[in-house]
């Protein structure tokens, strides 16, 4: 095997890179790939709780990178699928604990044994952004139809071309589709159209991904969930598959018609 | 948020109209690290050193940065006053 480091990055905190990243994991490993998927925003460890796996934390990254432990104590084999494992983030330090070259070290030692590594990286420009962009091959910039997101979209979009990493796919969270319809919230294309690099996936706004992760079960686990469904999609576009993105809008619109013809709306 | 009447009379953009047009000039100003105060005063200069060379159009000229995907090029277009004006 020879892993493939994909690193969930957004410039902005709060567009849904932790989301991302646990449902990304479970897509890729409910489609039968080896994962191991590592939490880099040290200090403010969350990929855990997301995942539900919480309670089973032993050593973390930091913990493997200064050698406390062998880099598999610090992998937490998931609840449901054995072939996802989760290497979590160390809560008592901060970003300044690890290194670029930490980060490229621990990747390569785990992508003899994987199949994909998806690193979820902290908010920001700085240290801990730097730390998970060093392995990637591959980024997935997750942003929300909104100025300030899609503005800090394109810095970190900036930057990884200027380091010469990539290629850089983007991932639209959070869609509206009455909104975008009504005219009061920027479309998917609008946001291509601005940032100007490929879409692997538009995820809409779902509370189903509220009540999942309150259970500790992303909601790409639910498959009544249309963010769920968003989430395999993007699962499936990274192996390969030809899943065209706008089929899943008109559904969502289709859904959302029958809705308002049911209640009566216009 | 614009009222439906304004809106079907075509008098006010939609919020995400205007979103897209706002972050269109911010993204490019963020690119090019470029102020529109700066570029204002880039304008001035540039006009100023091709005037010591030939006579330009002042009022037709356009200095601007176009983008096309994720480059951005500085397009200017200055019309030359033919010389059968001059005098």
């Amino acid at each position: 095997m020879n892993g493939h480091v994909v690193t969930i990055t957004s410039g902005k905190g709060g567009v849904g890179k932790t989301t991302t990243t646990a449902n990304l994991a479970i897509a890729l490993a409910s489609l039968g790939q080896k994962v191991a998927c590592i939490d880099s925003d040290i200090g403010l460890r969350n990929l855990d709780v997301v995942m539900g796996l919480e309670n089973r934390i032993v050593y973390d990254l930091v913990d493997a990178i200064e050698g406390r432990c062998r880099l598999t104590q610090a992998m937490i084999r998931d609840r449901r699928f054995a072939n996802l494992h989760l290497i979590p983030a160390a809560q008592t330090r901060d970003k300044s604990a690890i290194a670029p070259s930490d980060m490229i070290r621990i990747c390569d030692e785990l992508r003899p044994e994987v199949d994909w590594i998806i690193i979820d990286s902290p908010a920001g420009i700085e240290r801990g952004f730097r730390n998970a962009l060093a392995p990637s091959d591959q980024v997935l910039v997750v942003t929300n139809p909104e100025i300030s997101a899609v503005r800090d979209a394109d810095r970190i979009i900036g930057i990884i071309e200027a380091e010469e990493k990539g290629p850089v796919k983007l991932i639209i969270n959070r869609v509206n589709m009455v909104m975008v319809k009504r005219g009061d919230m920027l479309s998917a294309d609008d946001v291509v159209e601005l940032l100007a690099i490929p879409l692997i996936g538009i995820v809409p706004e779902d509370e189903s991904v509220l009540v999942s992760t309150n259970h500790g079960q992303p909601v790409v686990l639910n498959e009544k969930s249309q963010a769920g469904t968003a989430f395999l999609n993007v699962g499936k576009r990274l192996l390969g598959e030809d899943i065209p993105l706008m089929e899943f809008d008109q559904k969502a619109g289709l859904f959302m018609r029958l809705g308002r013809l049911f209640s009566g709306g216009i | 948020m614009a009222s439906f009447f304004e809106r079907v009379l075509g008098k006010a953009p939609t919020s995400a109209v205007q979103a897209k047009e706002r972050l269109h000039l911010v993204l490019v100003h963020d690119r090019t690290d470029l102020t529109p105060e700066n570029l204002k005063s880039l304008k001035d200069r540039l006009i100023q050193v091709i005037s010591e060379y030939v006579e330009i159009n002042d009022d037709e000229t356009e200095i601007q940065i176009q983008v096309d995907g994720r480059k951005q090029t500085l397009m200017a277009n200055i019309p030359l006053k033919s010389p059968r004006r001059r005098g």
